[in-house]
C-alpha cells in the first residue's frame, strides 16, 4: 500500500510499517485443527455414562451457546471415571474427549496441575517440563486464536467446577482465589 | 451537507453512480477502504453487516475534519468552532429526520446506539407503568429489545408477553391478536429479524397494538439500513436504529419518537444539557430532545452520519433493497442447493432482508466460521444476541452471512465455496 492509496488505513500508518498480524503469515489453520484433534473431535471419548456419579458440573459458554455437561466418579482421593457429554465445536469437543481420556487415574492434586498447565499452553507460556499434556499438546494451536481459548478450556473448568463442588476438592487443599477467566 | 462550516468536504458526491435499480457493488467498494485488506491472502469477503457494516471514506473524512477543524462542545459556547460543532451535531438530527421521514428535528434524540434508544423507552416511558400492566414482545428480539423489558419487568412488575415465531420463521399474529388486551400497555417488535432476516409487518402489527391502546416501540437497528422507511406512516410510537450499521460511526444511534410520546419519556440519565435550571436541590429540564441528551455526546460522529445518509440518498433506499432481495434470493437459492445445510427463516425473498442464517449439522458454527475466515470470508457464528430464538429453533450457535450496498454475487459464491471446503476440510 502506497501513502496515497485510498485504501490505506491511514497515511501516517501506511508509512509506520504498520501491518495487521493477518496479512504477514498464512493462518495456521492446521495448526488450529492438528490431526489428533481431529480424531478427537470425530471419536470422542469418555460418552459412555458411568456406573456411579459423586460429582458433576454444568459449562456454558454464552458466546456461543456450548454447552459440556462433566461427570465424576470419585474414589478416596483421586478420580476413577469420567464422562464428557455436550454440544461443542470441534475445539470444545476435541479437548473434552482428551480431558476424558486422561483424567481417570490422576489425584486432585495433578488433575489441578493439568488444568494449570493447559492453561499456560493455551495462553502462550511455558508448560512446566515435567507435565505430560498427552494429546492435549495437540491443541497448542490455539494460542493463535484467541478467541478459541475459551473454547478449549470449557470442558476443563467445568471439570474444575465438578472437582470443586465435592469434598475431594477441598480435602486436596488446592486454594485458588476465585475463579479465573481462561 | 454541512456547507454552511465553509469547510471543504472531499470524496463526497463523487465516485461511481449506479444505474437506478442497478447498483454497482464493486464500485462501492472502493469508497471502503477496509474492504480492500486481503485476509489470509484472500480479499476480504465482508459478509457480517448485520453486526457493523463498513465506513466509506466520506464518513472517515468527515470524523477526522471535525477533529481537525471544527472540535469543540455542542450547545455551550459562543465562539466559532463551537457554533460549529453545535451546527454539524444539529444537522445530523435534521438529516436524520429527514431520512426516516419525521416532520419535525425533535422527534430525534441521539443516543449511543440502538439499545440505549430501546432502553430509554423502556426506562424513561415505562416509568409510567406498573403492575396489572403488560408488555407484549416477541421471540425473535434481539437482547436489546428484550432485557430493558426484562428490567422492567423486574422493577415495576410489570408483565410480559411473547408473540411466538412460526415454524416458518414468521410472527404469529392470530397468537400476537389473542395476547393483546385491555392491559398492554406496550407492543415492542424488531421490524426486521437479525437472525431469521424476516421482514414484520409493523404497519399491521402497530394498527393491531393501537387499537388496544398500546404504545408500539420498534426496533429498527436491521431494518432501517436496508428497508425504505417512514416514520409518518409505519404507525410506531418509537423507533430505534444505530448508526454503526448504516454505513456510519459506532457510538452514535437515534431514538425516533412521536412528539407527544417523547414528552411521556422521563429522563433517565441528568446532568448537562438535558437541565434549563438547576438549584442545589431541585432543577428543571430542558426541551425536546436534548432532556433526554446528558452530557457531551459523540460529536464526531454525528457530524460524520450525514455522509453516510448521502450514500443512502445517492443510492435510493429503493434499488438498496432491490439489490439486497436480489443477492438473498441468489444467496438461498445457492445455500439450499448445497443440500446439507438448514436454513432458517421464510423462504421468500420478498419476506426477508438481506441476511441468511444456516447451520450444518455435522460442522459447529464456529468450525464453519474458522474455515471460512481462512479463505478470507467474514461471517458471524454465534447466537446472534437472541437466546430465545436459538432455543425456539433448536439450535445453540447458527452461520449468518449478511449483506450490504457493496456485496455481491461474487461474495455469495466465495462463502458457498468456503462451505464446501469446511465440507472437505472436516471430511463429512
Ligand atoms: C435487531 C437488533 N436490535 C438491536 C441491536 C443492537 O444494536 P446496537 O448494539 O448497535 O445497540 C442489533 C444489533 O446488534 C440488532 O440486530
Amino acid at each position: 500500500m502506497s501513502a496515497d492509496d485510498p485504501r490505506s488505513p491511514s497515511p501516517r500508518l501506511a508509512g509506520s510499517g504498520f501491518r495487521f498480524a493477518s496479512e504477514q503469515s498464512g493462518a495456521p489453520l492446521d495448526d488450529l485443527y492438528r490431526e489428533v484433534v481431529l480424531d478427537h473431535q470425530r471419536h470422542p471419548r469418555g460418552r459412555e455414562p458411568l456406573a456411579r456419579v459423586d460429582a458433576s458440573a454444568h459449562g456454558f459458554n454464552p458466546v456461543c451457546g456450548d454447552e459440556v455437561e462433566v461427570r465424576l466418579a470419585l474414589d478416596a482421593e483421586s478420580v476413577a471415571g469420567v464422562q464428557v457429554t455436550g454440544r461443542g465445536c470441534a475445539i470444545c469437543t476435541a479437548s473434552g474427549s482428551m480431558l476424558a481420556e486422561l483424567v481417570p487415574g490422576l489425584d486432585v492434586a495433578e488433575v489441578f496441575r493439568l488444568i494449570e498447565g493447559f492453561r499456560d499452553l493455551l495462553r502462550g507460556n511455558e508448560v512446566p517440563p515435567e507435565l505430560d499434556l498427552g494429546d492435549l499438546a495437540g491443541l497448542g494451536g490455539v494460542a493463535r486464536f484467541p478467541v478459541r481459548v475459551k473454547c478449549a478450556m470449557l470442558p476443563w473448568v467445568t471439570l474444575e467446577d465438578a472437582v470443586r463442588s465435592h469434598a475431594i476438592g477441598h480435602a486436596a487443599g488446592v486454594a485458588r482465589a476465585g475463579k479465573e477467566e481462561p | 451537507m454541512n456547507a454552511d462550516l465553509g469547510v471543504e468536504i472531499r470524496g463526497q458526491g463523487s465516485g461511481e453512480r449506479g444505474d437506478a435499480g442497478s447498483l454497482d457493488a464493486r464500485a462501492l467498494r472502493g469508497r471502503f477502504p477496509a474492504l480492500g485488506r486481503l485476509i489470509n491472502g484472500h480479499r476480504l469477503v465482508y459478509l457480517d453487516n448485520a453486526a457493523t457494516t463498513h465506513k466509506p471514506l466520506a464518513v472517515l473524512d468527515a470524523i477526522e475534519r471535525h477533529y481537525r477543524l471544527s472540535n469543540a462542545n455542542v450547545h455551550r459556547g459562543v465562539h466559532t468552532l463551537a457554533e460549529e460543532a453545535t451546527a454539524a451535531y444539529e444537522t445530523c438530527r435534521h438529516r436524520v429526520a429527514r431520512f426516516v421521514g419525521a416532520a419535525d428535528a425533535r422527534q430525534v434524540v441521539i443516543t449511543r446506539n440502538a439499545t440505549e434508544a430501546l432502553n430509554l423507552v423502556a426506562r424513561g416511558w415505562g416509568a409510567r407503568l406498573g403492575p396489572g400492566d403488560e408488555v407484549v414482545t416477541t421471540e425473535m428480539e434481539h437482547h436489546s429489545n428484550l432485557v430493558p423489558w426484562i428490567m422492567l419487568a423486574r422493577e415495576r412488575g410489570v408483565t410480559l408477553r411473547h408473540v411466538p415465531v412460526t415454524d416458518d420463521g414468521e410472527l404469529d399474529l392470530a397468537a400476537f391478536a389473542r395476547l393483546l388486551s385491555a392491559r398492554t400497555r406496550v407492543v415492542a417488535v424488531t421490524a426486521m429479524s437479525n437472525v431469521l432476516g424476516t421482514i414484520n409487518p409493523v404497519p399491521e402489527i402497530a394498527e393491531m397494538a393501537r387499537r388496544v391502546g398500546a404504545v408500539v416501540v420498534v426496533d429498527g437497528a436491521q431494518s432501517v439500513p436496508h428497508l425504505p422507511v417512514d416514520f409518518a406512516t409505519l404507525g410506531a410510537d418509537f423507533l430505534a436504529f444505530s448508526a454503526h450499521k448504516a454505513y456510519g460511526p459506532t457510538g452514535v444511534g437515534f431514538l425516533v419518537g412521536r412528539l407527544e410520546r417523547l414528552e411521556e419519556v422521563e429522563p433517565v440519565w441528568g446532568g448537562g444539557e438535558m437541565i434549563r435550571e438547576v438549584h442545589l436541590d431541585r432543577a428543571t429540564w430542558n426541551g425536546l430532545p436534548h432532556r433526554l441528551e446528558a452530557g457531551t455526546p459523540n460529536i464526531a460522529g454525528a457530524a460524520a452520519f450525514p455522509s453516510a445518509l448521502d450514500l443512502f440518498e445517492e443510492l435510493g433506499l429503493g434499488p438498496v433493497r432491490v439489490h439486497e432481495q436480489g443477492l438473498v434470493a441468489y444467496a438461498l437459492d445457492r445455500l439450499s442447493s448445497l443440500g446439507f445445510l438448514r436454513v432458517h427463516g421464510p423462504l421468500d425473498p420478498a419476506r426477508r432482508g438481506g441476511l441468511v442464517s444456516f447451520t450444518d449439522p455435522d460442522i459447529h458454527p464456529h468450525d464453519q466460521a474458522q474455515v471460512l475466515d481462512n479463505l478470507g470470508v467474514a461471517v458471524r457464528a454465534g447466537h446472534h444476541c437472541a437466546q430465545p430464538l436459538m432455543r425456539r429453533l433448536g439450535e445453540t450457535a447458527t452461520v449468518r452471512a449478511s449483506f450490504g450496498v457493496y456485496s455481491d454475487h461474487d461474495d455469495v459464491d466465495a462463502l458457498v465455496d468456503g462451505l464446501m471446503a469446511a465440507r472437505r476440510y472436516f471430511g463429512s
